[in-house]
C-alpha cells in the first residue's frame, strides 16, 4: 500500500487534482482510499457525486466511541473508498487536532488493515502546513510520499517551498519523501519551464504539467471527475497520464527548500518580474 | 566602609566555614556555559544593606528547560492562589479535568462561613472536563452549559471562569461567554485568560487575577461597613487559619477588616473593599497590583505589613495605629501587645535553648521565604540561605529598584491596566498636611524593602532554586531545617533533614499573629530536635558487613 499526501497552497486545485488522479488509478484497477483532511469536507465530492458524506468527527461526536468503519466510509467512482475527516465550523475549536483524532480513529478501526487490500491511500490536506495537526499525515509515516500542487504564480511556489521545509523536518524522523511537483497550470508565462526549474532546485521533478482546461470546471459543476464526466476528452487523458506517472514513480527524495532570495531570483530569471 | 563590607565572618560559625562564593561556583559547575551564566545572576551572595550598592539578583525570568524547578503555572497562580480562597464564588476551570482536580483547594486555605446555611463552594471542584471533541469543535457551548448548571444548582452571587492551556490554543472566548451568561442569569460572571503557559511562573497568574477582580468586582458596592479604623488585608490567604488569628488580633485592637484578599473572603467583601481607609499588604508579590490600582482609583494608600513573627506582628499593629493618628487606637494596640506577649515569651524561652544556633533554609513563594525568617530569628535560629520561587527583583532588593527593572517580553504579555481616579469614589484618605506630618515622623507608605536587606552578610540568596542546587546545598550546609513545599518535602527528608511546608503548613498552623508564633516555635522545636532523623539509615547502611554461615555443610 502506498500512502500519498497532496499538499499545496489553498485554492490551487489539490482536491480536484487528487480526485481526478484517483479516478485514473481506479480506472487502472487500483483500490484507492481517499481521506479528506479539510474541515469543509469537500475532498471527495467529485468521486461521490456530491457532498453526502458523514464526516469522521461528526460521527464520533454523535455516536461516542461506538463508531464503525462503515459509518464513515462511502464507496465512490470505480470502487474508490471515500472518507472525510471533517472539523469545526470556521473560527472555532482546532481543526488540526481534529485531523489527528480522525486519522487515529481510522487506524484503530482498521481502515488501513491488510484485509482491506488497499493499493493507495490519498490524504488531501487543507492549505499550508500551518500547525501540528495539518502535518499529521506526514508524521510518523502516515504518508510516505508527498506531491505538491503548484502553479507558476509566486505565492503558490512560495507555499510549495514552505511545505518542503515541513517535509524536511519529518523526513528524518518519519521517513516521508517528496515524490514530485504537480503543475496545475494557470497559464502563466514560461510556466512549464519555470516549474521544471523550480522542481530541479528543490531536488525533485515536475511529475506532470496539467494544462488549464474548462472541461475540469464543467465536470466539477456536475459533481464528477473528468474521467467519469467525459472519458474521451483530452483532459481525461492528462489525468490518466498523471496517474500512470505516479504509479511508476520511483523518485522519492528529501527536498532542499530554497531561501526566499533564491526563490525570487528564480522568478525573475523566468520573466515573472518583467 | 570597606572593613565592614569585607567582613566574611557573619555566618562562619553556622556554616562551618563554607565560603558561599566557592559554593556558588560549585553549584554552577554542572551547568552548560549558557545556563551557568543565567543561573549565576540568580545566585547571589548577600551583603549588608550598607554595602549592597550594585548588588542585583536575576528574578522573574524563564526557567531553563530541563531544570527541575519548584515553580507552578499561570493558571495555578490565578485560580489556586488569589481567587481560590473565596468561598461564595463558583470557580469553574475551563479545561481538561486534571487542571481543576489538582487545584482543588481541599485543605490548604481555610474558610469559615458565619452559619452552616451560608454558602461555601470551596469544598467543591468545578470543571468543564473538556474532551477531545471539545478541543476540535470548540468548548464554548460546554462552558455555557457548565455555568448554567452551576447556577441552577447553587444560585451563587458570582461565577468565574479560569482558562487552561488548550482554551487559549483553540481560541475559546471565555470573556464573551461570561458577558452572555451575566446577562442571561443576572449575576456577576467573569472570566480570566490565565492559560498556564502565559508567564514564566505563577506570578503572571497573580497579576491576571488582580486585574480581573479589580475590573469586575471591586467598587460595585458602596455600602459602608461600621468601624472607626477600617483596613483591607491584602495578600493573606488564610493558610492553616492564619487569617483567623490575624482577624482575632485586629478585632481585639478595634481595627475593622473590610476585606481580605483573599483568605476567608467573600464576594461582597471584594465589592466594597474600596470603602476601607488603608490597604495593608502582606504578600507584596501576589497582590501589590490591587493595592496600587486601589490607590489610583479610590485614593486608598497602602503600607507593607507582616504578621508572621510576634515582633513583626507588634510592629505592624503599631504601624497601622500610627497611620490612623489616634491615641485611643495606639493605647489599645499597646495594651493588646502587652497582653499577648508574656505567653509568647514564655514559650520562646522554653524552646530557645534547644533551637539556638540551628540553621534554616527557606525556598518558597514570593514573600514567605522572607517573612518566616522573622520567626526563626525569634527562636535564635539563623537563615543561611533563602530564595523565592516566583518573586521579582523588588521582592528581593526592595521597591527602590522598580524603575530599573527591565520589562521583558514575558511581562509585557500580561496586561497592565490603565487606572484613573474614580470621579465619584476617589477620596484622598489623608490631607497633604497629614501626609507631611507622617513623613516627618518617619512613616513610610509603599515601603517594601525586600528580603535581602533583612538577611545576613554572606547568606546565599537563590532565585528559582533547582532540585540539583537544593540537594547540593543540603549536602554542603546540612541545615537543621528546610522550608519549601510538598514537591521538595520527601527528597529533602530522605537526606535526614526535616522539611516544613510553608505552602500548606503540613496541615498545621496557624503561624501568623501571636498565637501563630507560639505554634510555630513549638512545631519547629519538635522538628529540629527530633531524634528520628538519626534513624533514617538502616543499620546495614551505616556499617555494611556481611557474615553468614551455610545452614548445613
Amino acid at each position: 500500500m502506498r500512502k500519498i499526501a497532496i499538499y499545496g497552497k489553498g485554492g490551487i486545485g489539490k482536491s480536484t487534482t487528487t480526485q481526478n488522479t484517483v479516478a485514473g488509478l481506479a480506472e487502472m484497477g487500483r483500490k484507492v482510499m481517499v481521506v479528506g483532511c479539510d474541515p469543509k469536507a469537500d475532498s471527495t465530492r467529485l468521486l461521490l457525486g456530491g457532498l453526502s458524506q458523514n464526516t469522521v468527527l461528526d460521527t464520533l461526536r454523535a455516536e461516542g466511541e461506538d463508531v464503525e468503519l462503515d459509518d464513515i466510509r462511502k464507496i465512490g467512482f470505480a470502487g474508490t473508498i471515500c472518507v472525510e475527516s471533517g472539523g469545526p465550523e470556521p473560527g472555532v475549536g482546532c481543526a488540526g487536532r481534529g485531523i489527528i483524532t480522525s486519522i487515529n480513529l481510522l487506524e484503530q478501526l482498521g481502515a488501513y488493515a491488510e484485509s482491506e487490500s488497499l493499493d493507495y491511500v490519498f490524504y488531501d490536506v487543507l492549505g499550508d502546513v500551518v500547525c501540528g495537526g495539518f502535518a499529521m499525515p506526514i508524521r510518523e509515516g502516515k504518508a510516505q510520499e508527498i506531491y505538491i500542487v503548484v502553479s507558476g504564480e509566486m505565492m503558490a511556489m512560495y507555499a510549495a517551498n514552505n511545505i518542503c521545509k515541513g517535509i524536511v523536518k519529518f523526513a528524518e524522523a518519519g521517513g516521508v519523501r517528496l515524490g514530485g511537483i504537480i503543475c496545475n497550470s494557470r497559464n502563466v508565462d514560461n510556466e512549464q519551464e519555470m516549474i521544471e526549474a523550480f522542481a530541479k532546485k528543490l531536488g525533485t521533478q515536475m511529475i506532470h504539467f496539467v494544462p488549464r482546461e474548462n472541461m475540469v470546471q464543467r465536470a466539477e459543476i456536475n459533481r464528477k471527475t473528468v474521467i467519469s464526466f467525459d472519458p474521451a476528452h483530452a483532459q481525461a487523458d492528462e489525468y490518466r497520464t498523471l496517474a500512470k506517472k505516479v504509479e511508476d514513480n520511483t523518485m522519492h527524495v528529501i527536498p532542499k527548500p530554497m531561501h526566499t532570495d533564491e526563490l525570487e531570483k528564480l522568478l525573475i530569471e523566468y520573466g515573472l518580474a518583467g | 566602609m570597606s572593613s565592614i563590607c569585607e567582613e566574611k565572618l557573619n555566618l562562619e560559625e553556622e556554616t562551618e566555614g563554607v565560603d558561599p562564593e566557592v559554593l556558588k561556583k560549585e553549584l554552577l559547575e554542572k551547568y552548560p556555559t549558557k545556563v551557568a551564566r543565567k543561573r549565576a545572576k540568580q545566585i547571589v551572595v548577600n551583603k549588608l544593606a550598607s554595602c549592597s550598592e550594585g548588588l542585583e539578583i536575576g528574578a522573574n525570568v524563564r526557567t531553563t528547560p530541563g531544570i527541575i524547578t519548584q515553580r507552578g503555572c499561570t493558571y495555578a497562580g490565578c485560580k489556586g492562589v488569589i481567587l481560590g480562597p473565596t468561598r461564595d464564588i463558583v470557580n469553574i476551570t475551563h479545561g481538561p479535568i486534571g487542571c481543576g482536580f489538582y487545584s482543588w483547594l481541599t485543605r490548604r486555605n481555610q474558610t469559615r462561613p458565619p452559619t452552616e446555611n451560608d454558602e461555601n463552594f470551596m469544598t467543591y471542584c468545578f470543571s468543564t472536563d473538556m474532551q477531545d471533541k471539545d478541543i476540535v469543535f470548540g468548548g464554548e457551548k460546554k462552558l455555557k452549559a457548565a455555568i448554567q448548571e452551576a447556577y441552577d444548582l447553587f444560585k451563587p452571587k458570582a461565577i468565574s471562569i479560569f482558562s487552561t492551556c488548550p482554551v487559549g490554543l483553540i481560541g475559546d472566548d471565555v470573556h464573551a461567554v461570561a458577558r452572555e451568561m451575566r446577562e442571561a442569569l443576572g449575576i456577576n460572571v467573569f472570566g480570566f485568560s490565565c492559560e498556564g503557559y502565559k508567564g514564566v511562573s505563577q506570578s503572571a497568574g497573580h497579576h491576571i487575577a488582580n486585574n480581573g477582580i479589580f475590573t469586575h468586582v471591586v467598587g460595585l458596592d458602596d455600602s459602608v461597613k461600621e468601624g472607626k479604623y477600617k483596613i483591607n488585608l491584602l495578600g493573606e490567604y488564610n493558610i492553616g487559619g492564619d487569617a483567623f488569628e490575624i482577624d482575632r488580633v485586629l478585632e481585639k485592637c478595634g481595627i475593622t477588616v473590610v476585606s481580605t484578599f483573599s483568605g476567608n473572603s467573600t464576594y461582597d467583601q471584594f465589592a466594597n473593599a474600596h470603602t476601607a481607609d488603608l490597604n495593608t499588604v502582606m504578600c507584596h508579590r501576589s497582590i501589590n497590583y490591587v493595592a496600587e490600582m486601589m490607590e489610583e482609583k479610590f485614593g486608598i494608600p497602602w503600607i507593607k505589613i507582616n504578621f508572621i513573627g510576634a515582633e513583626a506582628t507588634a510592629k505592624s499593629l503599631r504601624k497601622i495605629a500610627h497611620y490612623f493618628q489616634d491615641q485611643e487606637l495606639s493605647d489599645r494596640v499597646e495594651a493588646v501587645i502587652a497582653e499577648e506577649m508574656p505567653e509568647i515569651l514564655k514559650v520562646r524561652e522554653e524552646v530557645r535553648p534547644r533551637c539556638q544556633g540551628k540553621t534554616a533554609m527557606l525556598f518558597v513563594g514570593g514573600s514567605r521565604a522572607h517573612h518566616y525568617q522573622e520567626l526563626f530569628k525569634e527562636m535564635g535560629m539563623k537563615t543561611i540561605s533563602a530564595g523565592y520561587e516566583f518573586a521579582h527583583r523588588d521582592d528581593y532588593e526592595g521597591r527602590k529598584v522598580l524603575p530599573t527593572i527591565k520589562v521583558d517580553a514575558d511581562s509585557r504579555n500580561i496586561e497592565e491596566l490603565e487606572v484613573t481616579p474614580d470621579p465619584e469614589r476617589f477620596r484622598p484618605r489623608k490631607s497633604p498636611e497629614e501626609l507631611e506630618r507622617l513623613a516627618q515622623e518617619g512613616f513610610e507608605f509603599k515601603d517594601y524593602e525586600g528580603m535581602m536587606r533583612d538577611m545576613d552578610n554572606q547568606a546565599l540568596v537563590i532565585d528559582d532554586i533547582s532540585q540539583y542546587e537544593t540537594e547540593k546545598l543540603l549536602e554542603i550546609y546540612k541545615p537543621s531545617i528546610f522550608c519549601a513545599g510538598i514537591k521538595e518535602k520527601y527528597v529533602v527528608q530522605k537526606q535526614g533533614i526535616p522539611l516544613k511546608q510553608l505552602h500548606s503548613y503540613d496541615y498545621g498552623g496557624p503561624y501568623a499573629g501571636f498565637k501563630g508564633a507560639v505554634n510555630f516555635y513549638q512545631e519547629i522545636d519538635r522538628m529540629v530536635n527530633s531524634k528520628v532523623w538519626n534513624s533514617l539509615k538502616a543499620p546495614w547502611q551505616k556499617s555494611p558487613e556481611l557474615s553468614a554461615k551455610y545452614a548445613c555443610d
